[in-house]
């Protein structure tokens, strides 16, 4: 990679940006699971590692969330535009060098702002936790290099229409800015107090409802056709889905704080609109799902498709919940409790995460020229995340049901904590299946890139059979 | 963009997300700071200082620049006894809080009033500043507001910490630092919910009383009890201090970590702590070897633990 920060711009091949993107992803993701399972085993044995500041849980916590945003998924999505953007658009990357430099001011951006954390140094908002200098970095380093490079991509093609996926992603990272630039202005504008507090919700939602979600759902506008061999079912149901995002999942951002003493009229409205949320959803799992028709067979057969049916299926309970946990007779019951946490898991360890991973291993595949190492790996790696995932989601939405009811038939705190106990275990069992089986894919692209067997010219990865 | 329906579409797409932002952001931020400050918010700001997270005088949270919060039993200047009375000493070059930097933030009433009859435009940083809150009736309205006793009295901060002995002396502002670093909020909330919280803890927040603090760490999880008005249901510095050490002394079944070493080096008679005795003495003590636990050292007056624990008991 270093070699060539410096190259000129022809001598670089094509692809190179997206490759890099694709292993830091990986690496991201091993990263964040580790610390999430380190998390995990705290919350189950509060004595586990004690004594030592860096390894408490109030300094990891933010470190695993934000490693596995912006390192996994983020990374995950910006290796995602470099190969499909200029794929779909019949073309090469606007610019594969400014990729490079990207993906190189990502990765010592995002270890110097992660580090800051794990030494306390944070802003004490969630989600916005880097201080300031840090954010700066993130816009000016991260996001807007990526929105130039997908945009300009986007121009430069030599297709006439813009398919579904591209608007997804030219839309996503110039709001994706916009979400920053806002979310992180307190700091800058002395807002203070519940405006500084709305602001980090509205930073924090849209993150999610702008970016990690519809970026997820453009792969899979991609993947689903590309490797099945159908034509996207409804270019229309594509629309309603684009236009319902923008209007629908920017607004409800009130919906995290509702028992703060915001206007009346605020929350009311974000409980409405996040019910709205559903519109986007059953249009996007509704076309996708009508796209497979024909092929379900390769929902079987086929990794990929595996990976990313799996997490347009989990989009499914997600939105259900995301729509009506909001609603202020439910959120009253669950707000707070490990039902939040086990929903931002289905969200982002569930859902989008399967598409992610079946971006990166379509891709790297696609760019290396070379076909999947082992495909029980692979299998084994899916069913590691899923039953780690599945294990996860049930035991956190049982504690939560829990601490719901204790909470509202007041009971001693304590008693909650111990009949807690059981079910932390329990997701730190699942979340460290996680973790392992991440390590088995990081294992499975090496192998790939040394003896993976080399896709001829003019086929595609999904085409050839598996070795092993 | 080929097609004149990109062109359109492009627009729409400037329109649409345009007006949500208009909605969410912009009503929202002009509702909400459209409130006048409460007593509580007043109290807030000023026991914390500008900023609870990272800022260029503290930028690693250590708790540095941070204003004291005091009780006064003398008037410092006279050195007359006067009826105890809360004031906020703001050292030399400890930057003043939101509310003082930019007093629209407290709202009209307030800010016409601590500008006025407070004085706090006189606030100098190069000297200092000592503040106290007040609450007097305008047109049938209680209206809370600060007065600057620099301006006003002539206190100044140095001799008035110098009359204030030290246990009558809270760190909240360091200890805010600390809850923030720290992670508490991870844990436990600041923001009381309609449950068993507002029937039993206190009241519920009202819309002013956030007004100018920063960062609220309201938290989203919670693991355990709220905490906006834990020093009034537990006032008992020493269960704190044990609670923090280890809270597991306290309440085996606790999932809170340690925070032993928020004590630092030197307990508050100068001794070095031997944390390692005192975990293996603890260990005996959790495996039923031992019948009594290690007594838990005091904190040095000048330690992180000191300043947590002032912070929580403050939360009334
Ligand atoms: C891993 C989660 C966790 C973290 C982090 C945490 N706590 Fe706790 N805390 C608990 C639990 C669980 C209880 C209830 C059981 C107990 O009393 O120990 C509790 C109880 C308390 C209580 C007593 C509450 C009451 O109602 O009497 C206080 C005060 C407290 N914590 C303060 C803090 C402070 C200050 C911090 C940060 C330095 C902190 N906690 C960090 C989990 C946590
Ligand atoms: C890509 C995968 C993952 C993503 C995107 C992710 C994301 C997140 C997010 C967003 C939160 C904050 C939740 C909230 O505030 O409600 C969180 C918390 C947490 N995550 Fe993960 N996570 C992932 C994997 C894991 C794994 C494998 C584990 C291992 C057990 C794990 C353990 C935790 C723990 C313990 C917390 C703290 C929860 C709490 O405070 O109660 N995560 N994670």
């Amino acid at each position: 990679m270093f070699k060539y920060l410096l190259a000129r711009e022809e001598d670089i091949p094509a692809g190179s940006a997206a490759i890099f993107f694709g292993f830091s992803s990986i690496i991201w993701f091993v990263v964040g699971t580790a610390l999430g399972s380190f998390n995990a085993a705290k919350l189950a044995f509060p004595d586990f590692v004690t004594g030592i500041e860096m390894l408490s849980f109030g300094h990891m916590r933010q470190v695993h969330v934000l490693a596995v945003i912006l390192g996994w998924i983020s990374m995950a999505f910006a290796m995602a535009m470099m190969y499909i953007t200029p794929a779909l658009g019949n073309t090469k990357l606007w610019s594969e060098k400014l990729g490079i430099w990207n993906c190189f001011i990502w990765n010592i951006g995002l270890s110097v702002g992660l580090c800051g954390l794990w030494f306390g140094i944070t802003s004490g908002r969630e989600y916005s936790d880097m201080p300031f200098v840090i954010d700066v970095v993130i816009i000016g380093g991260l996001l807007i290099p990526l929105c130039l490079n997908v945009i300009m991509t986007i121009k430069t093609r030599r297709t006439q229409g813009i398919y579904t996926t591209n608007w997804f992603f030219g839309a996503a990272t110039f709001m994706v800015i916009i979400v920053f630039a806002v979310g992180n202005s307190p700091e800058f504008f002395q807002l203070t107090g519940l405006t500084e507090a709305y602001l980090t919700w509205w930073f924090a939602h849209n993150v999610l409802g702008l970016w990690i979600t519809p970026v997820a759902a453009a792969i899979s506008y991609y993947i689903v056709p590309k490797v099945t061999g159908n034509p996207l079912y409804s270019h229309r149901i594509g629309h309603l889905h684009f236009w319902s995002v923008v209007v629908f999942y920017s607004t409800p951002a009130a919906h995290h704080i509702m028992s703060s003493p915001l206007p009346e009229w605020l929350k009311s409205f974000a409980s409405v609109e996040g019910v709205l949320i559903l519109v986007p959803a059953i249009a996007f799992v509704s076309n996708l799902l009508l796209t497979m028709t024909g092929k379900w067979n390769m929902f079987i057969e086929n990794i990929e498709i595996k990976f990313t049916i799996t997490g347009v299926l989990l989009a499914i309970p997600l939105n259900m919940q995301g729509g009506f946990q909001q609603t202020r007779a439910i959120n009253w019951y669950i707000h707070g409790t490990g039902w939040i946490v086990a929903h931002a898991h289905l969200a982002l360890l569930g859902f989008s995460t399967f598409l992610e991973a079946a971006a990166v291993y379509y891709g790297l595949q696609t760019l290396l020229r070379r076909k999947l190492y082992s495909l029980a790996l692979a299998n084994f790696h899916f069913w590691m995340l899923l039953i780690g995932f599945a294990t996860y989601w049930i035991s956190m939405t049982i504690a939560g049901l829990i601490q719901g009811a204790g909470k509202i038939y007041e009971v001693p705190y304590i008693d909650v904590v111990i009949a807690e106990h059981p079910y932390m275990i329990a997701r730190w069992v699942g979340g460290t299946m996680v973790f392992l089986g991440n390590c088995v894919w990081m294992f499975n692209m090496w192998k790939t890139i040394r003896v993976g067997t080399v896709i001829p010219d003019g086929r595609l990865p999904h085409e050839l059979a598996y070795e092993r | 963009m080929a097609f004149r329906e990109y062109k359109i579409g492009a627009r729409m797409f400037g329109l649409a997300f345009g007006s949500s932002m208009f909605i969410t952001l912009y009503m929202a931020a002009v509702d909400i700071s459209s409130v006048s400050v409460s007593q509580i918010g007043l109290h807030r700001q000023l026991g914390f200082g500008r900023a609870g997270g990272f800022s260029y005088e503290d930028p690693f949270l250590r708790g540095w620049a941070k204003p004291t919060q005091v009780i006064l039993a003398v008037d410092p200047k006279t050195g007359a006894a006067i009826d105890p009375v809360t004031a906020y000493v703001y050292e030399k070059d400890v930057p003043f809080p939101n509310g003082i930097r930019h007093p629209r933030i407290l709202g009209d009433g307030p800010r016409e009033l601590s500008e006025g009859r407070g004085r706090i435009g006189e606030a100098d940083d190069a000297v200092g500043a000592v503040f106290l809150t007040h609450e007097v009736e305008v047109n049938g309205e209680l209206v809370p507001y600060i007065e600057n006793a620099t301006a006003t009295r002539g206190w100044i901060p140095a001799e008035t910490l110098a009359k204030v002995p030290d246990n009558k002396r809270l760190q909240v502002g360091k200890g805010k630092i600390m809850f923030v670093r720290e992670g508490c909020w991870w844990c436990h909330t600041l923001l009381p919910e309609q449950t068993q919280d507002w029937q039993y803890f206190g009241a519920p927040p009202m819309l002013g009383d956030f007004n100018g603090e920063s960062p609220t760490a309201f938290g989203s999880d919670r693991k355990a009890p709220d905490l906006t008005h834990v020093g009034s249901r537990n006032s008992s510095r020493e269960w704190m201090m044990i609670h923090f050490f280890n809270p597991r002394l306290v309440q085996p079944h606790s999932i809170m970590p340690r925070y032993d070493y928020l004590w630092g080096d030197k307990d508050a008679s100068g001794n070095t702590i031997d944390y390692d005795g005192w975990r293996s003495a603890y260990n005996e003590y959790a495996a039923g070897k031992s019948i009594v636990p290690p007594d838990v050292p005091v904190p040095h007056k000048d330690s992180e633990a000191r300043a947590l624990i002032d912070f929580v008991l403050n939360l009334k």
